[in-house]
């Protein structure tokens, strides 16, 4: 089975507001796969319904050849040992140290003796880079770190698919740069597939094998980062080159300021 | 406009009769999650020492001031009936049966119940909670359950520190103070407090106590809405729900146990 993740005629929406609607998409295994749009559009509530924290109305999701049901709690919770998933602020746990934090799905999942944890977590800290910040706690290192951490702790189990909800939000250029080499390389060395939802076309674009451009809950294109930069299609044009009018309109929707300044413009 | 009245009437019967059943719901939900528990008590032992360790300064100074002021109260009204010996068995009474139990309930509430709705609802606003799910791990097994029965536990026990600390602060002001007889005080508590009637059923209330006040408290940390604002609501909800919970409680738990 060539994708790792597939999504067949996908609707979800929050009582009458459709979010997504009849979504079709594949996350082929070993790749990065990229999902961009503005705010709004759909992007985590992708993540969250792939990791069976939400249900959808209809459409299926199958991870790894199995379909994701929220309501079969135990095979969802099997199902989720084989995924990783780093949220945008982290969620690092607070009262845990860095090493701790690591260390705790480690701890939940396996029997390991103390000595090949400890070996173990290092390991992973090594691989982001924050080996010697091992005892420090979340609130005493910065947003970048605190992103990487959670990274970390997101492959601590080696899973197969690591999604990423906007790990780039919020970082600074040097973060930002750092935090697309992890996910690139971290995707070679594990060999795992990831998904990564961002609104940064810059850095997505570096690291990405294919990209979806999702719009008002449907996907409006999809294709190599290089055909995506030569699209002539008006959203894709608009989201790349960060036009600010466009078929994402400037103006939040509604009367026209003539209307609202009461100069005759009739309705 | 009455049919409007009568709407909207139909509409909270229905939304607390669907809370109550979502409440009841979450409530078996959690006694089904402390399964495994006995595997990890250490998660519990964890907690019993965060809660309780943290309630007893508050409990333990509460119980003080209480006894001194039942210990001057029953003096001043014993006193004009002649019956001052009998002051240890009121205080011991007082304490055991009502005052242990409920004031230490809702102490309980206000300073463990809110460390408690807020520690889960910022977990949950942080997005903690949601990550524990996405690593696999049930947060009810993991940190709802363990905080629950950490209360429970802790309940009893602060409250019997509590009376205790009551009974020798009436101490201090009934017979070192006042100078009501030593021998009296306590010889007349002894006689008259029976240890099933008077000390079980104060034990069993704040049990029930410990159940509701924890419960109340991890349930509207979880059900907050992730927002500062939905915490600060979840907090102030805890400490409201769970006195008015613990008063009612004691109403009808006095009304089973002593009513003869």
């Amino acid at each position: 089975m060539p994708n790792l993740v597939e999504i067949r005629d996908l609707h979800f929406g929050y009582g009458d507001r459709p979010v997504l609607s009849g979504l079709r998409m594949d996350f082929p295994r070993g790749k990065v796969v990229a999902v961009m749009g503005g705010s709004g559009s759909g992007k985590t509530t992708i993540l969250r319904l792939i990791g069976g924290q939400l249900q959808a109305q209809s459409g299926q999701i199958r991870v790894d050849g199995q379909t994701v049901n929220p309501q079969e709690t135990t095979a969802l919770y099997l199902l989720r040992r084989k995924m990783g998933m780093l949220f945008q602020h982290g969620a690092l746990f607070t009262d845990l140290t860095v090493f701790e934090n690591v260390a705790f799905p480690l701890r939940e999942h396996t029997d390991l003796p103390d000595e090949l944890l400890h070996d173990l977590v290092l390991m992973k800290l090594q691989a982001v880079g924050l080996r010697n910040a091992a005892q420090l706690k979340p609130s005493q290192i910065s947003g970048g770190m605190a992103r990487r951490v959670a990274l970390a702790r997101a492959i601590a189990l080696d899973p197969g698919l690591i999604m990423y909800d906007e790990p780039f939000a919020g970082l600074d250029p040097i973060s930002m740069g750092v935090t697309a080499n992890l996910i690139r390389n971290l995707n070679q060395a594990l060999g795992s597939t990831s998904i990564l939802v961002s609104h940064d076309v810059h850095e997505s674009f570096l690291i990405a094998d294919y990209v979806y451009f999702l719009s008002q809950g449907m996907i409006v294109a999809q294709g190599t980062p290089a055909e995506m930069l030569e699209s002539t299609d008006p959203y894709v044009k608009q989201f790349v080159h960060a036009e600010p009018d466009g078929p994402v309109p400037f103006h939040y929707p509604g009367k026209s300021l003539a209307q609202d300044l009461g100069l005759g413009v009739p309705s | 406009m009455i049919v409007n009245w009568i709407a909207a009437l139909g509409r909270w019967v229905r939304q607390t009769i669907s809370d109550i059943g979502f409440a009841a719901n979450s409530f078996f939900a959690l006694l089904r999650a402390s399964g495994g528990l006995w595997r990890r008590l250490r998660l519990v032992t964890d907690q019993i020492h965060f809660i309780g360790n943290y309630s007893l300064v508050i409990i333990a100074v509460s119980g003080l001031f209480v006894g001194f002021v039942l210990g001057l109260q029953g003096y001043y009204t014993l006193n004009k009936y002649g019956s001052e010996q009998a002051l240890g068995l009121l205080v011991a009474l007082s304490l055991t049966r009502e005052l242990g139990p409920v004031v230490t309930a809702l102490l309980f509430a206000g300073r463990a119940g809110t460390s408690l709705t807020a520690e889960i609802g910022l977990m949950k606003a942080g997005e903690q909670l949601a990550a524990m799910e996405m690593m696999a791990v049930n947060p009810l097994q993991r940190v709802i359950a363990p905080r629950f029965w950490a209360g429970v536990i802790a309940m009893p026990v602060l409250a019997a520190i509590f009376s205790a600390v009551g009974v020798f602060g009436g101490y201090v002001v009934g017979v070192l103070l006042i100078g009501v007889d030593e021998g009296a005080f306590w010889s007349q508590m002894q006689a008259g407090v029976d240890i099933w009637k008077d000390i079980a059923n104060g034990v069993i209330k704040s049990f029930l106590f410990g159940i509701a006040v924890t419960f109340i408290a991890l349930y509207q940390g979880y059900e907050a809405q992730p927002t500062p604002e939905g915490v600060a609501r979840a907090t102030t909800r805890t400490v409201v729900i769970a006195s008015l919970a613990v008063l009612w409680l004691d109403f009808v738990l006095t009304a089973l146990m002593f009513n003869k």
